[in-house]
């Protein structure tokens, strides 16, 4: 088990948003955290991520995992938009987390970084300004970034917001493939059942009722017939190629 | 020309003036980029009021050597900026904006009402616009301002990559682990030792133009941080010396004529940012 939650109580500023949160994640999982506006996700992953400490309950690391080797893409909003900064710049600070008693980055971190943007097809952009950059360019330099903080767990905030439906699929195509390929952990929130339930392994549901399983538990769970009643007709699964 | 300038520098005073506007310029510049992009900018400008207020303290007690209980005030007064700033009791620009004037108000009134000196405008004068002060250094001033230039100069090429992640994207620094409260920290006590040292040379209530003019110039034409931030540097240099030279052979007031030519050199930024 790379992360396990246990009664896990999520909240800021002294208020309890969710409660009783219980899920666990092992390696090469593709979770989709699901739910309404204002039901706790983004608050969960701030938790996770140990920007803000839990309330109540517990999150261990496991499997050779530690708490700072999550890396993570923000949702774009978060990121200024005039900054004058090169993508390779972006991406090297990404190699940060290992940096614990080092002042510069090594001539190995350079590699990796040009590596992971190798890896995501921008390497052509490594010069270029990053407030230059389309949003799909953005979200891939930045999860570029992640990859030079992680091998092991992604954390993508709401990572297609804004994109369009080509640079979407895109964008989903290459989490896949980070997934199936380097058997990296996608911990993604969306607020898109469609996508969430086409490309998942494991669902949790967040909103008055939790629900956390395997996609096909959560199908056909009570809450998550409520919830994907509308779209079931149209998703496909991508293992077997059938409709659900 | 050249002879005017040959004699004045003959002078020590103005040989040391030199040296010390060069590197407060330097120190001063480089931190300018992350404070604008932080939105941090107003408060090098609160800060420079609180010094303000710590310098007519020193005044009243007739101190030889303010320079350290100046650093200390205005240091002091970073660190509760900034920690007001991550309570809800007050938040952060109201608590700058609340701090800068009282500390405006009360220095200028501690001055009024204690002081020994016969001009006491004269002294409001050089103390917010700096008139003569970089002309009046003593040794051991000049030693104390070289120093904590070059400090801040090596400590910022140390932290440079942590600077630089902490300014991009806060969230993800503390995410993979870096201590963003302590850099934090770290930079607003850097930021009040920079503001005392540019109040020698430009005054306290333009201490912010120093800071941010630099960064704000260059990022109209670079792209990377790096150049920015180097570019910044050298610009902050350039602008200094030119300053300095132009008041000695104009007679004009050190402070106003740098901050002058940064605002030159913000336009030709500028202009020349708009043809790359």
């Amino acid at each position: 088990m790379q992360i396990v939650c246990k009664n896990l109580k999520v909240g800021y500023e002294g208020q309890v948003v969710r409660d009783n949160i219980n899920f666990t994640v092992e390696k090469g999982n593709y979770l989709c955290i699901v739910g309404e506006n204002g039901s706790g996700k983004s608050t969960l992953m701030k938790t996770l991520l140990s920007l803000q400490k839990p309330m109540g309950g517990s999150i261990e690391f496991g499997d050779g995992l530690n708490a700072n080797e999550i890396g993570y893409l923000p949702q774009q909003s978060t990121v200024k938009r005039d900054f004058p900064a090169t993508n390779f710049e972006i991406v090297l600070s990404g190699c940060l987390g290992h940096n614990k008693n080092k002042f510069f980055y090594s001539a190995k971190q350079k590699e990796m970084a040009l590596n992971a943007m190798k890896e995501l097809r921008i390497d052509g952009f490594r010069k270029r300004c990053f407030r230059e950059l389309s949003g799909g360019q953005q979200q891939r330099v930045l999860l570029a970034r992640a990859l030079c903080a992680t091998e092991k767990v992604l954390l993508l905030d709401e990572p297609v917001a804004g994109l369009d439906p080509k640079v979407t699929a895109e964008m989903y195509e290459l989490v896949k493939e980070l997934n199936t390929k380097r058997g990296i952990t996608i911990i993604m929130i969306s607020h898109d059942l469609n996508d969430a339930l086409k490309y998942a392994t494991h669902i949790l549901h967040i909103g008055n009722d939790i629900f956390f399983g395997t996609k096909k538990e959560y199908l056909n769970s009570e809450i998550g017939k409520q919830f994907t009643s509308e779209l079931r007709d149209n998703i496909i699964c991508e293992t077997c190629g059938k409709k659900l | 020309m050249i002879e005017t300038l040959q004699l004045y520098f003959s002078y020590p005073f103005v040989r040391y003036a030199m040296i010390v506007g060069v590197l407060v310029a330097l120190s001063s510049s480089l931190l300018g980029v992350t404070l604008v992009l932080k939105r941090f900018s107003f408060i090098g400008d609160g800060l420079s009021h609180v010094a303000f207020l710590a310098m007519a303290v020193a005044a009243i007690f007739q101190f030889t050597n303010n320079m350290p209980l100046i650093l200390a005030v205005t240091v002091l007064a970073a660190v509760v900026v900034l920690c007001m700033g991550e309570t809800t009791l007050l938040k952060g620009d109201a608590a700058i904006a609340m701090i800068s004037v009282t500390s405006l108000a009360l220095g200028y009134l501690l001055m009024n009402v204690f002081s020994t000196s016969s001009n006491i405008s004269g002294d409001v004068c050089t103390t917010l616009f700096g008139s003569t002060s970089i002309l009046t250094l003593r040794m051991e001033q000049v030693i104390l301002s070289s120093v904590l230039s070059i400090v801040v100069v090596i400590i910022y090429i140390l932290f440079y990559n942590r600077i630089f992640a902490l300014t991009f994207d806060e969230d993800f620094s503390r995410a993979v682990g870096v201590n963003v409260s302590f850099y934090n920290f770290a930079i607003a006590v850097i930021i009040a030792v920079i503001i005392v040292l540019a109040m020698n040379l430009v005054g306290s209530l333009l201490t912010s133009a120093l800071i941010i003019f630099p960064a704000l110039s260059t990022m109209r034409i670079y792209k990377s941080f790096k150049a920015v931030v180097i570019s910044a540097a050298v610009l902050s240099v350039l602008c200094a010396a030119i300053g300095i030279i132009v008041s000695i052979l104009a007679g004009t007031p050190v402070g106003s004529t740098i901050v002058g030519i940064e605002i030159i050199g913000y336009i030709m930024c500028v202009v020349a940012g708009k043809f790359i």
